[in-house]
């Protein structure tokens, strides 16, 4: 059997899950079918995707014009390393978090759900094109349909307290975006007569010196999906979604949109060459270290699960930006490894969040005592998440930590590792005691609370496959890596 | 029959709808007068894109009315500035009209609405013709002629409130009309001549001339008025409120529009770039007054309750973006000026229909009125949404492209404070969308909006058409911004621009 044409393929994973919108919303009165619609599309995202893999591996570069916006500026999708690792991530997670909502939007008796599986899989198509995006302009369109398909998402409840959260998310997503990021986006355009992402970038030898950093500023601080300080705020506000929005949204497709954006243009539109030749992502490796240390300190602060996890991202997310600033191939490789396992672990953690929330309707950290016991499943798999998010053998977190470690220490930067050490031991000083009340203390006698058990089966083997999942990353990270490493331009 | 259509083409598109102006009131009381008005709607946007296709094919047209030719008899011109122009008036008419049945049954009481549809076409009519004659005096009469009309157009609104917006539009609407016919008349003086294509080959010798100084003084002051651009824009938030739903369509999407042709006639291919820009130091002015424009419209439309309103003070932000664009005077920000009299037509139109569906089902506008119709109204309030996106300029709208070349046009021109402004305008746009978005989805429905129910498909149809075109622009520019950069580079008098 011959593979089809991988260029077709590309359109038909962007054009999968918006056709899969039409369907689930013309299934809408009859939930079996609807959700049947849910997981099909998302098989066939995930398998689509799989059919690139070889041609990614191989170093194929397929690419297919959609559509010609202005004279020299198309919709273009192509294939590279990244963009396959990311689109790789969210379609795999997507099936996993399909079979969790219809855990979770059952169990908690949710209204809308129509509504709710539409935009999710609009946001997934749009994820789908920030992957595959081949210019910059294709990666601005899908980054902001990717904010205001997430829009109703984050406002799912309807509530007082969901629309201010949607105001912050709103408004910090379409101002950094349309203030500075298309800016930026423009000033390239104006300077380079290109947004190709082009290996070795587009910009060298185009805009003078001084005004590097500048322009790196602008989009850093214009790609506000990366939740760099202080542009995050709308990450903790997003945590009024419900649970599986937070989990695949909020720690995979649109935060990992941001942090794929900062790798992109950090790569395909400065390069690497000219940022060292300038030093021009020096104050973006003290911004990016100081938000890690600043965002682990407020989730040691916080009471409730879903906030704490939301700041451990907000951290997390800056690791990835943070090895991008060092703009080294060492620390390229672990931006991009992190990516996915940043996404694998936290992940993970939300499901078991949620899965908390369903069987026990609980949210703060302080109810948590002796819960492990009743719920193992679910405690074993945050298990494996804190393991990633501290960076411990056997879970993913560890090898991106690895990496950068290898690429701080070759380039000689110790305010890195001061960073990186501290970070550890602070994400172990909020995590390990979750799981010490979990499964030490003895459970409150005082709440009158029915007992309860594990939540519904969906969610447990949704939760249990993520853990899984962070936990193969760390024995076979061999095709993440060598995506990362054709990204870095360093051979194996 | 054809050759003859085709020969007389500039000549039909103002007649036609002159003609059917006059045959309306005959028509009867009943659907006729509408189904007239839709029929010349649609001809004249068949008329518009022949005589588009005509410009694109074989240049500028010129056609001698009456058989009297220039300079002594009128002539109407057509090039592609106002071949693009016609083409939004025309387009927007012809998906206003259709709609106008059921709005216009439920605004406008039965024994007047023949002659509405009447001064509708009249409107129309002088709408058009400004756009497609070449002589500056007739400019003039048709330009009061679409004035007059607008006025009695906003008289009919429901409220008796529009008799005083209608007043005050009239007066200083006649003010702006009077000053541009001083204007005319100062050039007449000196030159001796009306039509405009001889005025552009005089004037250029006449630069250090008072009469003629002060003549531009007079007509671009009176052109700002009917563009509303900022500070003259005071007629236009009152009259756009109380006007019925339809007319505030028609004229919010082509009134202004005409009137930035004419300011544009005048600043470059009358005057010239060198008189208007190097010279007299225009550009600083429309700068100036745009960049405010774009800021205190938008602040004041974040304060009004009255959606109607509201929409009308982001049109004044939205010409103070033209203003910008033509103040640019490089091809790229001029075309990004021509290219949003296009693109805030189909924005404004497809809004302004979108609120005439709301007001037919509620009687109202008031965004307190409007709290929980999200569910109440899906597609309507979906439309407005989309419509509102546009507004802001998100990508794969118009919005974004216009905004594109705006500042692109800034940067090549190196004035990077305009480039911050045109990004705040969105941002404050994004402000006062969403306090229609949050207050048509998050708050629960108003004991109005509870019994209400969709609109009927004859309101829906049309609004869609144009949010559709919203996309479909957005997306394929080819026509727009093809048009619109040979537009700017013939306005400027460079050639050999690859669109």
């Amino acid at each position: 059997m011959t593979l089809p044409d991988p260029a077709t393929v590309l359109a038909a994973a962007l054009a999968a899950p918006f056709a899969g919108a039409l369907l689930i919303a013309a299934a809408g009165r009859w939930p079996n079918l609807r959700e049947t619609v849910t997981l099909v599309t998302a098989g066939a995202l995930f398998a689509l995707v799989l059919t690139l893999l070889p041609a990614a591996l191989a170093g194929g570069r397929p690419a297919v014009t959609l559509a010609t916006m202005m004279p020299g500026l198309s919709l273009k999708l192509a294939l590279e390393p990244l963009g396959m690792l990311f689109a790789l991530l969210a379609s795999a997670l997507w099936i996993v978090n399909s079979v969790y909502s219809i855990g979770y939007m059952r169990g908690n008796a949710e209204r809308h759900q129509t509504r709710f599986y539409v935009c999710f899989a609009i946001a997934l198509g749009s994820t789908m094109g920030i992957a595959f995006a081949g210019n910059l302009l294709t990666l601005f369109v899908f980054y902001e349909a990717l904010t205001l398909s997430t829009y109703p998402l984050v406002t799912h409840h309807g509530t007082q307290e969901a629309m201010r959260s949607g105001r912050t998310y709103l408004g910090l997503l379409l101002g950094t975006s349309i203030g500075f990021l298309l800016f930026a986006m423009l000033w390239t355009w104006q300077a380079a007569g290109t947004l190709e992402f082009t290996e070795g970038g587009i910009l060298a030898g185009k805009v003078d010196a001084p005004w590097v950093p500048l322009l790196l500023v602008l989009y850093m601080y214009g790609i506000g999906k990366a939740a760099l300080m202080p542009v995050h705020r709308w990450l903790p506000a997003a945590m009024v979604a419900p649970t599986p929005v937070s989990a695949l949204l909020h720690a995979v497709a649109v935060v990992k949109a941001g942090v794929f954006t900062v790798i992109k243009v950090i790569v395909y539109i400065f390069g690497l060459d000219l940022l060292n030749a300038v030093s021009a992502s020096e104050w973006l490796v003290y911004v990016a270290g100081t938000t890690i240390v600043l965002a682990s300190l407020v989730a040691l602060r916080q009471d409730s699960l879903k906030r704490l996890l939301a700041y451990s991202t907000v951290s997390q997310l800056s690791y990835v930006v943070m090895a991008a600033a060092l703009a080294t191939p060492a620390a390229i490789v672990a931006a991009a490894f992190h990516l996915v396992a940043h996404g694998a672990g936290k992940i993970t953690l939300f499901f078991a969040a949620g899965s908390v929330y369903t069987a026990a309707h609980k949210t703060r950290i302080s109810e948590l005592n002796g819960i492990g016991r009743r719920m193992p499943w679910t405690f074993g798999a945050f298990a494996v998440g804190a393991l990633s998010m501290i960076g411990l053998p056997p879970a993913a977190g560890f090898i991106s930590k690895w990496y950068l470690m290898e690429g701080a220490i070759a380039a000689g930067r110790n305010f890195v590792l001061g960073v990186l050490v501290l970070s550890t031991l602070l994400n172990a000083a909020y995590f390990l005691p979750i799981l010490y009340r979990a499964f030490f203390v003895a459970p409150d006698r005082a709440g009158k609370g029915k007992t309860h058990g594990e939540a519904p089966w969906p969610i447990v083997v949704a939760t249990v496959t993520a853990a899984l999942l962070t936990l193969l990353l760390f024995f076979f990270p061999e095709v993440p890596l060598t995506l990362a490493r054709q990204l870095a331009g360093v051979n194996p | 029959m054809t050759t003859l259509i085709i020969a007389n083409l500039p000549a039909l598109v103002v007649v036609v709808p002159l003609l059917a102006a006059l045959l309306a009131p005959l028509t009867g009381r009943g659907r006729a007068p509408w189904l007239l008005a839709t029929l010349t709607s649609w001809a004249a946007l068949a008329l518009a894109v022949a005589l588009l296709r005509q410009v694109l094919e074989s240049g500028t047209v010129s056609y001698a009315l009456g058989g009297w030719p220039p300079p002594w008899g009128i002539e109407y011109r057509v090039d592609e500035l106002n071949a693009f122009v016609l083409l939004i008036v025309a387009g927007i008419a012809a998906v206003v009209t259709p709609y106008a049945r059921l709005s216009v049954e439920r605004e406008i009481p039965a024994d007047r609405r023949h002659f509405f549809y009447s001064v509708y076409l009249l409107c129309l009519t002088g709408l058009l013709g400004i756009v497609i004659t070449g002589d500056a005096f007739n400019l003039y009469v048709l330009l009061e002629v679409s004035s007059l009309a607008t006025y009695t157009l906003v008289a009919m609104g429901d409220d008796r409130r529009a008799l005083t917006a209608s007043f005050n539009y009239l007066i200083l609407g006649t003010i702006g009309a009077t000053l541009l016919l001083i204007g005319i008349g100062h050039l007449y003086m000196v030159t001796g001549t009306l039509n405009m294509a001889d005025l552009a080959a005089r004037l250029p010798a006449l630069q250090d001339n008072r009469t003629v100084r002060s003549g531009f003084a007079f007509i671009v002051v009176g052109a700002s008025l009917k563009l509303a651009l900022f500070p003259l824009h005071l007629w236009l938030p009152n009259a756009y409120t109380r006007a019925p739903s339809v007319v505030t369509a028609l004229i919010a999407a082509t009134a202004t529009k005409v009137g930035a042709y004419v300011l544009l006639r005048f600043l470059f291919t009358l005057f010239g770039v060198e008189f208007s820009f190097a010279l007299l130091h225009t550009d600083i002015l429309l700068m100036l007054l745009g960049g405010t424009a774009v800021i205190a419209g938008s602040l004041v439309a974040i304060r009004q309750n009255n959606v109607k309103r509201m929409l009308a003070y982001s049109s004044v932000a939205q010409i103070g973006y033209m203003a910008l664009g033509f103040g640019l005077a490089n091809v790229t920000g001029l075309a990004a000026g021509i290219l949003h009299l296009f693109n805030h037509a189909l924005m404004k139109g497809a809004l302004f229909l979108a609120l005439g569906a709301v007001a037919y089902r509620l009687g109202a506008a008031h965004i307190d009125d409007m709290a929980g119709l999200g569910r109440r109204m899906p597609w309507t309030m979906a439309a407005f949404v989309a419509g509102g996106l546009s507004l802001i300029g998100i990508p794969l709208t118009v919005g974004f492209i216009s905004k594109w070349y705006l500042v692109l046009g800034a940067l090549e021109r190196g004035w990077w404070p305009l480039v911050v402004l045109v990004l705040v305008g969105s941002l404050l746009a994004v402000v006062y969308v969403w306090r229609v978005v949050e207050a048509a989805y998050f708050k629960p429905a108003s004991a109005r909006a509870a019994k209400v129910e969709e609109a009927p498909w004859s309101l829906l149809l049309p609004t869609w058409v144009l949010i559709a075109a919203n996309v479909y622009f957005g997306v394929d520019t080819r026509l727009t911004t093809g048009l619109a950069l040979k537009a700017a580079a013939l306005l400027l008098g460079v050639d050999g621009v690859e669109p």
